[in-house]
């Protein structure tokens, strides 16, 4: 409120406050994250029975806690095809909906729905409707098109935020100039939202890569990582649940963090661009 | 081309996905929740046996009345919280750079697993958990507190946990477009903090409560995992029913239990969208 000057006592009181909301936010996960590390003989709660990488090295024993490489790596291929797709479908679906086109209405709240319905419905249709077809559910068939209903919406969203305030007259600038269409897009649109198009992608990749409800009915015979933890969970009583939950954890930081540098990278080419 | 054709060639691929994976499944569901079963296979057929078994079920009744109650303690939670949190950011943080860092700190977790962040709940609320250690180390208590883990206070805790974030982005961002000439007209005209609080950003921050409130509502109506985790398999919500139905291979019981899910979910919906607009707000 105040932009200057002595701060009021409430503003401490919010601070703690919201100090606290970060630690309940991320205090869990880092109680998991030091639990990894039990030694051999170590149980899933406190006090630490030693230090170890133990249940790491148990991780990538097939046999002992199931597959878990090959549902990583299924997971992590179907987080990047979903990724480019939610990218290049929600970017063309962000520039028809500028103009406003007979049905735009309809095909907005579908996707809203598609939003807010809930997911085991998603799931449980996809399901039905590959079985009844006689068409074997697949991760990379219809699970990829299960988890395009719930990136989608929000590609959209961000899109109608970027387009809201998007200064039309860099694209008649570049038509004046007799560029085409397709010249007008590569070189004026996408360069300018890049940012965004950028966040959309960072959606699609984590949202996918840790979708369970929409893909327990939909990934056939073969599991991806959150089917996988998810069964661990009801049978496995050892600190491996900590150390897959830690490692699929900082791989979603690490989009997370290569997202974000991506993007400072970009402003700070930007700022070079508008300064030189 | 002309300017409408291309609209209609650039939206048909989210068109297409929507009609084949959300529009299309959900018909499927609709006509599935009509057809008869055995153990062994699903039959299509139109009964309303289905449906006369799930509204006639005192377990349908109780699940809806957990699910309501989960929804509603959840909202109430996470709307005080996330209010705050988003207040703080908007209107005390005095620095673009500080609110960025505070508010990339708050998403960052709703990107991060759902699973894996209720199970970290495990180890600090456990019989041997780090919450009990500490109290009775403390001499608060003699004994371990059982209702920590496996209980509706967990299954609530870890409901707050997941989705306070879905309270907190959208009330910053309206919060963000108040014109703050009004709040300083408001403390000008001699309006207490408390005035300004409840006059001036509380009703121009609703569109954003509103939106959060869709959100948190569908989510926890819609749950299952969350409450087959947390509840230790003690509860059962409206989705725990469908999902143990769809585990029992009875798809045409969870077809149904899914369809009235969905129509009490829309009902919802309709009630709240009158408060929002939500493509003006964006």
């Amino acid at each position: 409120m105040n932009t200057t000057g002595k701060r009021p006592k409430s503003f401490y009181f919010l601070t703690a406050f919201f100090a606290l909301f970060i630690l309940f936010l991320y205090g869990p996960t880092l109680t998991i994250g030091i639990l990894s590390f039990q030694g051999p003989s170590g149980g899933l709660t406190f006090p630490m029975n030693g230090v170890s990488l133990h249940w790491y090295f148990k991780l990538f024993e097939t046999q002992a806690v199931g597959d878990f490489g090959g549902s990583l790596t299924r997971s992590l291929l179907l987080a990047l095809a979903v990724m480019i797709t939610t990218m290049v479908i929600s970017l063309s679906a962000g520039m028809a909906f500028r103009k406003k086109f007979r049905g735009s209405g309809l095909l907005f709240y579908l996707t809203v729905v598609s939003l807010i319905i809930p997911s085991i419905l998603v799931s449980l249709g996809i399901g039905l409707l590959f079985n009844q077809a006689g068409v074997e559910p697949t991760w990379y068939g219809s699970a990829f098109g299960a988890h395009l209903t719930w990136t989608l919406p929000f590609g959209l969203l961000i899109m109608f935020a970027v387009f809201n305030r998007f200064d039309k007259s860099f694209e008649a600038a570049a038509t004046d100039m007799c560029a085409t269409r397709f010249q007008t897009l590569r070189f004026v649109v996408i360069p300018l939202i890049l940012p965004s198009l950028v966040g959309v992608g960072l959606f699609g990749f984590t949202l996918s890569y840790d979708e369970f409800a929409r893909t327990i009915m939909t990934s056939g015979s073969q599991n991806t990582l959150p089917l996988e933890i998810f069964g661990m969970t009801t049978n496995v009583t050892t600190p491996v649940l900590y150390a897959l939950g830690t490692l699929t954890t900082l791989i979603s930081f690490a989009a997370i963090v290569g997202t974000l540098a991506t993007l400072s990278l970009l402003k700070r080419r930007r700022s070079r661009i508008q300064a030189g | 081309m002309t300017q409408s054709r291309l609209s209609y060639l650039q939206a048909f691929p989210l068109f297409a996905i929507m009609l084949v994976f959300l529009v299309i499944p959900t018909v499927m569901i609709v006509a599935v929740s009509f057809w008869d079963y055995n153990a062994f296979s699903i039959i299509p057929d139109f009964i309303w046996d289905n449906y006369d078994f799930l509204l006639t079920s005192p377990v349908t009744w109780q699940a809806y009345g957990t699910t309501f109650f989960y929804a509603l303690t959840s909202w109430a939670l996470t709307l005080v919280i996330g209010f705050t949190a988003a207040y703080y950011m908007a209107f005390h943080l005095r620095t673009t750079k500080a609110q960025t860092i505070c508010f990339l700190l708050a998403t960052i977790p709703f990107l991060t697993s759902n699973i894996i962040r209720m199970i970290s709940w495990i180890p600090l609320l456990g019989r041997n958990g780090l919450v009990n250690q500490a109290l009775l180390s403390m001499g608060l208590i003699d004994n371990p507190l059982e209702f920590l883990l496996y209980s509706d206070f967990s299954v609530i805790l870890a409901f707050v946990h997941l989705y306070t974030l879905f309270m907190v982005v959208p009330i910053f961002n309206s919060m963000m477009r108040i014109d703050r000439k009004l709040v300083e007209a408001a403390i000008d005209a001699g309006a207490s903090p408390l005035q300004v609080l409840t006059q001036v950003i509380i009703p121009l921050s609703k569109s954003g409560i509103t939106i959060g409130t869709i959100f948190v509502f569908t989510l926890v109506m819609g749950d299952f995992i969350t409450v087959r985790l947390m509840s230790g398999g003690l509860s059962a919500s409206v989705g725990v029913l469908i999902y143990n139905e769809i585990t029992l291979l009875q798809y045409p019981a969870a077809a149904a239990g899914a369809v009235t899910l969905l129509l009490t979910v829309l009902m919802m919906l309709a009630i709240l969208f009158r408060f929002a607009n939500i493509r003006e707000d964006l």
